[in-house]
């Protein structure tokens, strides 16, 4: 089966400093990938690299076509919904008002409607703070509103940055929770970069192992999971 | 009593404009960070226009109406022609830039129009409304279309799709883009609608002092002085910014330091603000962490 | 020779072409007002006054990131001051520099005061509508008596002093070559020592500047106040080379043209200003030259073409080119 998103030889540079050397990896359509490692190893940087954020060199291919050429607004329009490290959540505008964006590029008005309900079904919480201003949320809320915000666009991809990140661990249960359910019903394929690395691996098919900007490990999550040696020495449980 | 209240009409008359023209300088600031001091020239070069049209014979509202569509076609042109190439550069350059357009409009208009003054119809009937003597019909419907441009735009921002999708883009580009709204044209939409509101500012002010290529300079200067009186950032509080200005000039000039001076009113509003309230009365006060 | 001797060799040459370099253009600045007519020694004389008020703003935007677009009214201010100390109390021309100095020096200060507070775009407002007051301010008739109102006052031209065999224009240029050379100097001391340093720390990085205890308050009124100064006696320069002060020859264009000038020829350089001077002088010219129905249209596009292709200014463009020249040459 042809690989949903394949990265060939990927290079990604902040200004003229190189930060990612020649990655390859791919994923399968519906599957959930988790990009784990230490600070610093560029798997933001990944990310930010599928969605032309930032430059770079190599080949990225989304779907069978090359996306590496393209810009931010196009890729996403192809189905990638990126939820960045830190939200992105558009702070002054209401919650409501962040759900309608994440449907900006669909014309059916209706089933954007339809979806906004649907979201208000995964995530209760947000249904009551619907016209409230989005940045007086929750750490958690604000974390649900943006996975919401992507799964408005309909995506067969979805980049999570992070999700746990500065979460308290009831909150960070519940959200994979939600994501295992996402990508089960919606069929949508994750590709998720967490450091904590025990519940990216309960959830995720397959593994890459970054360091400084390089693929070290590459996997079956359950066989890492397995695997005392690494665990111990990269992901230090 | 009876001039105080011609005072505070007029005042209110002027007051509107400079409304609309810092307006536009807010939305462009908010889109931008930028401060456009071209936004002056360029709803004068579109006064000029409209002159052009009448003085061919076509009826004052179509004229009017097509000047307010070709200067927001000029404003989307300019953003992504001339402005675009310089986003990323150091700040300076960019003043530099919108120096240079401010410049260029300025003489292109003495240049093909000339120098000499010309007056510029209004739309409104000369009689005196109900026989309402403190402001002029001009003023009263000057005022009324003021008001109208500012209805119509709060309702785009505020219940259109494209509306959100610009409110988003100026507020966080990076986002923005990650929902698929594209980020430049959201900016260049801002400057074509900068330079339409700036066209019916220039087209209602010219009846009142006339129309040559330096029309829009003082009004320039108080729009800035309103829009820090409001809140850089503050669209409503540009618009009631612009009235109090309006009306302050025309009382201080009347009853303190008479009409030569009244230009010196803004300097000392911009400075007040600026020592005093730096975020105006409705920006939100910005408290940076050390 | 061995790689030591090698790079002194290298060294001693790159020494002796830039002595080389400075004699000939001392020889060529002595030399020019002989060689060139009268009325283009008062176009270089006035590139050299524009220098020193560029300079001056090149100090506060360059060096301490505060950006003007008021500084035609130091320079009004400076041009007014001479004007009427020779007018009316028949000061002698050199003398009026500086009471010009002190004038501006202290309204530079007093206006930099409030402007403290102020960053970025909302000091630029600030400065742009102290430019726009000028002119009025200048024709305030309550004032007429010793502005002279909107005709301004008339100044006769000094003479040569001593019965030197130069004319009335080789003498100010020659004058106003000696106060230019005095000004960059002291400007460079001050500005390659403690006293730069300190400014460009509270440009870069205000608060680590303060925690270090300089003082930014004092440093930044203090700069504003040189800054005008300096503006300030390039203003009684230019108002003794043209010999008439006007309160339209004031107005914000004039500003607007030293913040362009300052930016063509970099903000951040002492010989960035003499670029500008050129710039603001020459410039127009031949804008007219290209186009005498509208000649601001052509310096506009001049101003824009010039922010695309060297948006550091003149200045960092050379020193690129310079060391693409270099490098180029080395192999």
């Amino acid at each position: 089966m042809a690989a949903l998103l394949s990265a060939a030889k990927l290079e990604a540079f902040y200004g003229p400093t190189q930060v990612l050397h020649g990655l390859s990896f791919d994923m399968q359509e519906g599957s959930i990938t988790t990009l784990l490692g230490a600070n610093g190893a560029g798997k933001t940087t990944t990310l930010r690299a599928v969605c032309a954020m930032i430059r770079t060199r190599g080949e990225i291919s989304f779907d069978g076509q090359r996306i590496d050429a393209r810009g931010t607004e196009d890729i996403v329009r192809l189905g990638i919904a990126h939820v960045p490290d830190g939200r992105g959540t558009f702070v002054h505008l209401s919650t409501e008002e962040n759900l309608r964006l994440g449907g900006y590029t669909r014309r059916d008005r209706h089933a954007v409607a339809a979806d906004i309900e649907r979201m208000y079904e995964y995530f209760p919480r947000l249904r009551e703070r619907r016209r409230q201003q989005a940045g007086t949320l929750s750490g958690g809320e604000q974390q649900m509103l943006a996975i919401a915000r992507a799964l408005m666009l309909k995506p067969r991809l979805l980049l999570l940055d992070e999700p746990s990140f500065g979460l308290a661990p009831l909150i960070v249960g519940q959200i994979f929770d939600i994501m295992r359910t996402i990508n089960q019903k919606e069929k949508v394929a994750i590709l998720l970069v967490e450091q904590n690395a025990a519940m990216a691996l309960e959830l995720a098919d397959h593994v890459y192992l970054l360091e400084t900007g390089r693929i070290v490990i590459s996997g079956d999550a359950e066989a890492i999971r397995n695997d005392d040696s690494v665990r111990r020495s990269y992901l230090g449980y | 009593m009876n001039i105080f209240w011609e005072q505070v009409g007029s005042g209110l008359v002027t007051g509107g404009i400079y409304a609309s023209v810092a307006l536009a300088l807010v939305m462009i600031y908010q889109a931008t960070h930028q401060v456009n001091f071209a936004q002056g020239e360029m709803a004068m070069f579109s006064t000029y226009i409209a002159w052009s049209m009448i003085h061919a014979g076509l009826p004052y509202w179509v004229a009017f109406v097509l000047t307010v569509l070709i200067s927001f076609v000029g404003g989307v042109v300019i953003e992504r022609v001339i402005i675009r190439p310089v986003e990323n550069a150091p700040v300076l350059s960019v003043v530099v830039v919108f120096i240079g357009l401010l410049v260029i409009f300025n003489s292109l208009a003495g240049w093909i129009y000339t120098y000499t003054i010309k007056s510029f119809p209004s739309p409104f009937p000369s009689q005196p409304l109900f026989g309402f003597r403190y402001v002029s019909p001009h003023g009263i419907g000057a005022i009324g279309v003021t008001l109208v441009v500012l209805v119509l735009l709060y309702a785009f921002f505020r219940f259109t799709p494209l509306g959100l999708a610009m409110r988003a883009a100026a507020q966080n580009p990076a986002s923005a883009r990650l929902v698929g709204i594209r980020v430049g044209w959201m900016l260049a939409l801002g400057w074509g609608l900068a330079a339409a509101v700036g066209a019916v500012a220039g087209m209602m002010v010219a009846p009142i002092v006339y129309l040559d290529p330096n029309m829009m300079s003082g009004v320039l200067l108080y729009a800035f002085a309103a829009a820090l009186l409001g809140g850089i950032d503050s669209p409503g509080g540009a618009v009631l910014g612009g009235f109090i200005v309006g009306v302050l000039e025309n009382l201080v000039g009347a009853y303190v330091i008479g009409n030569d001076l009244k230009l010196s009113l803004a300097l000392v509003l911009i400075v007040g603000v600026l020592i005093v309230k730096p975020a105006g009365l409705f920006g939100k006060t910005l408290v940076t962490r050390v | 020779m061995d790689a030591n001797t090698t790079a002194i060799a290298t060294r001693a040459r790159f020494l002796n072409a830039r002595l080389a370099g400075w004699v000939a253009l001392a020889v060529l600045s002595c030399a020019l007002p002989f060689v060139i007519s009268s009325y283009h020694t008062f176009q270089v004389t006035m590139v050299l006054v524009y220098a020193i008020a560029l300079l001056g703003l090149n100090m506060l935007t360059g060096y301490n990131g505060q950006i003007s677009l008021g500084h035609g009214a130091f320079y009004a201010l400076g041009a007014y001051t001479a004007a009427i100390l020779m007018n009316s109390l028949n000061v002698p021309y050199w003398a009026t520099l500086p009471a010009s100095a002190g004038v501006c020096l202290v309204a530079g200060f007093l206006f930099g005061l409030p402007a403290l507070r102020l960053e970025g775009l909302y000091l630029a407002l600030a400065t742009f509508a102290l430019g726009v007051t000028m002119p009025p301010l200048l024709k305030y008739k309550a004032l007429d008596a010793v502005t002279g109102g909107v005709q301004g006052i008339v100044i006769i031209k000094p003479d040569p002093p001593f019965g030197l065999p130069v004319n009335q224009d080789q003498w100010l240029y020659f004058f106003t070559l000696v106060i230019a050379i005095v000004l960059f100097l002291l400007a460079r001391n001050l500005l390659h020592g403690r006293v730069g340093r300190a400014l460009i720390a509270i440009r870069d990085q205000p608060i680590a500047a303060e925690a270090m205890g300089v003082n930014s308050a004092i440093y930044k009124s203090l700069t504003f106040g040189v800054s005008a100064m300096y503006t300030g006696i390039a203003g009684a320069l230019g108002a003794i080379a043209v010999q008439f002060v006007a309160p339209d020859s004031f107005d914000i264009f004039l500003s607007i043209s030293f913040l362009v000038g300052s930016v063509i020829g970099g903000i951040s350089s002492i010989a960035g200003a003499v670029f500008g001077g050129a710039f603001i002088v020459f410039i127009p010219n031949i804008a007219s030259q290209i186009s005498k129905a509208a000649p601001w249209a052509i310096y506009g596009v001049f101003l824009i073409g010039f922010m695309y292709l060297m948006p550091g200014g003149v200045v960092a463009f050379l020193r690129i080119a310079l060391a693409w020249a270099t490098r180029r040459f080395r192999k």
